[in-house]
């Protein structure tokens, strides 16, 4: 792999956000990934999400930890600092540098592997600790950097290209983050560019922990017949059960009871997210109805995607640690240190 | 050996053996207290199990006039209180020495000694009548045997007293029941025993401007001053009290008397690859961010601590170090992880450590990481152990510079980018082999991918040997010149002209001042050399130049010092000898002048000027 610099040449024509910026200002180098890579169509609706909401590029960090999905931050947003952990281990280093900067906007991009393996304890506690990041898991049912072994999200059944059958059972990040509590769970698909940036946008809105499991084929290793993560396969089970709208602030809409078969969800920064039942009776705030019917669809061979669980009431990691509003990597270092004559009162106890 | 004849006032040691879980850590922390209030030095070492009720446990206590309170293997008395251990225990006092014990039943005879004064006292029967409660009575025996001690040891019973009013203060009915434990165990040592021993003590003033600490405490508040807002950890013995005490001072003084929220965060993590990623985080974010661990945890970071060596992320690494290897044995003490930790994690790494001998550095070491690591962007450690994170210390008194500013290193922030033409993560710039680095949210212009896969000097992804060599030269170079800036070695020369030196590093430092005068009775005058920190500073390899013979203490099987003194500081190995110990028990001055002693003389057999008549702490 090389590195390769897009040349950043401004059409005037291209259409300007509120800052001026245009979606050219929103990528970054150019993707040596696979022609074809699911990974590469959610980089473009990341670009697309974040042009959107009018986010400084440079007050953003994106994270992740090792894989091809963990290449793509490279992708996007140039102007944003970035962090290729180890694999696996993101969330942790996403939970420090959160807690040390809550004003920033986080954004986390992984893989199956480095998600549901290597890294399911991190995932897991970055969920319970409900880290105010969005945190996308580019899902293809292998490892793709590593040429294709099963991934830990690979179905019971699914074919590796050589035509070995994978026979244990898979763990589904949705089912798994909504019985652990978290506050905002979506799942799309790389080819829905019209679902997956509003469900972005919503996710990066949401304060505290945002996971979109987005299921993003490998061409390579994993979209051949008998694949479960193809793109064929995916279409075919693609189910939308809640299509969501993102509505930013500027925008707001007053009325937040349900209009028709529209609901609306307040996020804390006065965005607002207007989500359509597709499926009857659906309720994404429910948590214990929203496990089960899941489950359900899923058992039937469907894949059902959409917004399909959001609760907004929950405190975030910096709420449960209690911190003060300003970031702590800014605080004075009089306001930290104690000085002298408080470490002789300390002192006093033990003499 | 024949019971000593010299003075022992204020010069010897005794242990107590009691039951874990049942209340003696703060009868024994009282009356260690109460020895230091008289001025006298002293020095407390609890050896308990890795349990939390039932096993035996032990407390000793060591004082010495002149200072010398390592660990000593050998006790004038013994306060036996625990029935299940009475056999070992009892076997552990020097001829001439004394065992108490509760009388309320009879020893059995096979554990008698004829060359020990046993002195009994009916602690269980006494407590029966003095107190009601079961609990109380467990409780109250063991304040009872430090009014024992009070009057067998002389004690000053006004200390004593002030001590448990300081102690339970308006909690009326507690401190009654300790004054009446303590004046039960008194009067019945003065009416039945003779008192005081010969081994007593005396008031002396050789602790003014002293406190009593344990490291990991000083620890954590060399983090609260330094600055430090990220704390990240999970629970492990023997480093769980050093966040315990961060997080009580930060509730106190890191509260923003506003809003009464916290200007810090610590988190609990899920495991210590998880602590290791949420400090380099926040350390990337431009935090002060710290981790406590031992050793289990040390491994598991590893990962993380070879991408923040090379992708150049401060970071600051308590390890409190215990016995390994694996979870070896938990709550004993050795120098097991150095070179584990300086070359931690896979690949060409080499990490700064800095070593503190007692909970003085712990607190001076531990501003000294936070300024290291932003200075030269890359994980400092923290190199304490059990027995100095968990047992209270008697050291000078804390001092700080209210003029103390942090050295945040060279970070480029928005203004600086302005100025700059193009930033460049890795580039040499200045020379020193320090590159800038700028925070994430200042400014587009500062972005760049930090990658712990391999880059060049602008930061960018690569795969060619040359430009992936540059950076890792440079790395090299950078970790070389922190030889200047860890904290400066300590040199205590030999009363006489010596061609014998002594290195060792952190808590050997008192058993082998001691060994150090111990020898220099026997004629064998030899310098002492305490590097504080690695990479080692040139007057280590001095050192070694300037002796015919250097002995290496370690407190570790492998002799880890010595041989980074041969792989790092150059030293020729004809000129070094290894002496080791660990067993897990703190290093005592015998197993320094043993090891001197015998080397001497399979050199050159000659008879020492003097012999040991008497070695009694
Ligand atoms: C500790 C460690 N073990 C193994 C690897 C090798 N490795 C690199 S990427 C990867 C799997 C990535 O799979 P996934 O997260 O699904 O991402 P994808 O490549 O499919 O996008 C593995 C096993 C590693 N980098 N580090
Ligand atoms: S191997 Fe698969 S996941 Fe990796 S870049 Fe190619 S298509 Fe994408």
């Amino acid at each position: 792999m090389t590195y390769i610099a897009k040349p950043r040449v401004h059409h005037p024509s291209l259409p300007k956000n509120a800052l001026g910026l245009t979606r050219r200002d929103y990528e970054g180098s150019m993707s040596t990934l696979c022609a074809g890579c699911g990974h590469d169509s959610v980089t473009a609706a990341i670009i697309e999400a974040f042009w959107r909401l009018e986010i400084p590029p440079h007050r953003v960090a994106k994270l992740s930890g090792i894989g091809c999905s963990a290449k793509t931050p490279t992708y996007f947003l140039g102007g944003a600092h970035g962090f290729n952990a180890v694999h696996g281990r993101m969330p942790a280093i996403a939970s420090g540098a959160a807690a040390a900067n809550r004003e920033l906007t986080y954004i986390g991009v992984s893989g199956d592997g480095d998600s549901l393996s290597i890294g399911l304890g991190q995932l897991c506690h970055a969920i319970r600790r409900n880290v105010d990041m969005l945190y996308v898991l580019e899902n293809n049912g292998v490892y793709g950097l590593t040429k294709g072994q099963f991934s830990a999200s690979a179905e019971i059944g699914s074919k590796t290209k050589r035509g070995e059958a994978n026979r244990q059972a898979p763990i589904d990040p949705v089912l798994l983050a909504i019985s652990l509590g978290a506050t905002f769970v979506a799942r799309s698909f790389s080819g829905d560019k019209a679902q997956l940036v509003p469900l972005l946008e919503a996710g990066i809105a949401h304060k505290g922990f945002a996971l979109i499991d987005v299921i993003s084929p490998c061409v390579t290793f994993n979209d051949h017949e008998g694949s479960t993560r193809s793109y064929q396969a995916t279409r075919e089970r693609d189910v939308e059960i809640v299509s969501a709208d993102f509505v930013p602030p500027a925008e707001e809409i007053t009325s937040s009871y349900t209009m028709g078969d529209v609901a609306h969800v307040t996020m804390h920064d006065g965005s607002m997210l207007r989500f359509r039942r597709v499926a009857d009776g659906y309720d994404p705030t429910d948590r214990d109805a929203a496990w089960a019917y899941i489950q359900a669809r899923q058992a039937a061979g469907e894949v059902p995607t959409g917004l399909l669980f959001v609760d907004t009431s929950v405190p975030d990691m910096h709420d449960l640690l209690e911190t003060v509003e300003a970031p702590l990597n800014v605080l004075p270092f009089e306001e930290l240190c104690p000085g002298a004559a408080v470490l002789d009162s300390i002192q006093a106890r033990w003499v | 050996m024949t019971r000593p004849t010299q003075d022992r006032t204020n010069r010897f040691a005794f242990k107590i053996a009691t039951v874990n879980g049942t209340g003696s850590a703060s009868a024994n922390t009282l009356l260690r207290q109460a020895i230091f209030r008289m001025g006298i030095p002293v020095s407390g070492k609890n050896l308990f199990p890795s349990n939390i009720q039932g096993l035996p446990t032990w407390y000793e206590i060591r004082v010495n006039a002149d200072g010398h309170v390592a660990r000593t293997p050998r006790f004038d008395l013994m306060v036996a209180m625990n029935p299940a251990s009475y056999a070992r225990d009892i076997a552990e006092v020097v001829s001439g020495g004394w065992v108490l014990y509760d009388s309320t039943r009879p020893l059995d005879r096979s554990l008698l000694r004829d060359d020990v004064t046993f002195l009994g006292i009916p602690f269980a029967a006494l407590c029966a009548e003095k107190f009601a409660g079961v609990r109380e009575r467990i409780l109250m025996k063991n304040i009872m045997y430090v009014g024992a001690l009070t009057a067998l040891l002389g004690v000053e019973l006004d200390v004593v007293r002030a001590l448990l009013s300081e102690t339970y203060g308006r909690k009326q009915a507690l401190l009654d029941s300790n004054y009446t434990a303590i004046d039960v165990g008194y009067e019945h040592a003065r009416a039945h025993l003779a008192c005081p021993l010969p081994i007593r003590l005396e008031r002396m003033d050789a602790l003014a401007d002293h406190i009593l600490v344990d490291g990991n405490t000083a620890a954590a508040l060399g983090c609260l001053f330094a600055g430090a807002t990220v704390a990240a950890w999970y629970p492990i013995t023997p480093s769980t009290s050093m966040i315990e005490a961060f997080s009580s001072f930060a509730a106190k003084y890191r509260k923003d008397p506003a809003s009464g929220k916290r200007r810090v965060a610590i988190l609990q993590a899920e495991d210590e690859l998880a602590a290791a990623g949420m400090v380099l985080g926040a350390t990337w974010n431009g935090a002060r961010a710290f981790t406590a661990t031992s050793g289990p945890g040390i491994s598991l970071m590893s990962e993380f601590i070879g991408l923040a060596y090379y992708a150049e992320i401060p970071g600051v690494f308590f390890d409190v170090q215990r016995v390994g290897p694996s979870t070896g044995m938990p709550t004993r003490t050795q120098q097991g992880d150095l070179l584990s930790i300086v070359y931690a994690s896979h690949g060409d790494t080499k990490h700064i450590a800095l070593v503190p001998a007692d909970p003085h550095e712990c607190f001076t070491h531990a501003v000294a990481a936070f300024d290291l690591a932003e200075r030269f962007q890359t994980p400092v450690f923290v190199v304490s152990d059990l027995d100095i994170g968990m047992n209270d210390w008697v050291v000078p008194r804390l001092r700080w510079d209210d003029t103390y500013r942090p050295d945040r290193g060279k970070v480029l922030d928005a203004a600086a980018l302005e100025r700059v033409e193009k930033f460049s993560r890795y580039l040499d710039s200045d020379g020193d082999g320090i590159p800038y680095r700028t925070l994430p949210g200042q400014s587009a212009k500062g972005a760049f991918f930090t990658r712990g896969s391999g880059h060049d000097r602008f930061g960018r992804y690569t795969e060619d040997p040359p430009a992936y060599a540059d950076v890792m030269e440079r790395l090299a170079r950078k970790i070389e010149n922190a030889a200047a800036h860890v904290p400066a070695s300590e040199h205590i020369p030999a009363a006489a002209p010596a061609t014998v030196g002594l290195i060792a590093i952190g808590s050997s430092r008192r058993a082998v001042i001691e060994a150090q005068a111990r020898l220099a009775e026997l004629g064998i005058h030899a310098d002492f050399l305490r590097p504080c920190g690695f990479p080692f500073a040139p007057d280590v390899a001095g050192f070694i130049a300037a002796h015919d013979i250097t002995f290496v203490v370690d407190q570790n099987r492998d002799a880890q010092l010595h041989h980074l003194l041969i792989m790092e500081a150059g030293a020729p190995r004809e000129k070094l000898h290894s002496i080791t110990h660990f067993g897990g028990y703190p290093l005592p001055a015998d197993a320094v002048v043993d090891g001197v002693l015998a080397a001497v003389q399979a050199a050159a057999p000659v008879e020492p000027r003097r012999r040991i008549v008497e070695v009694h702490s």
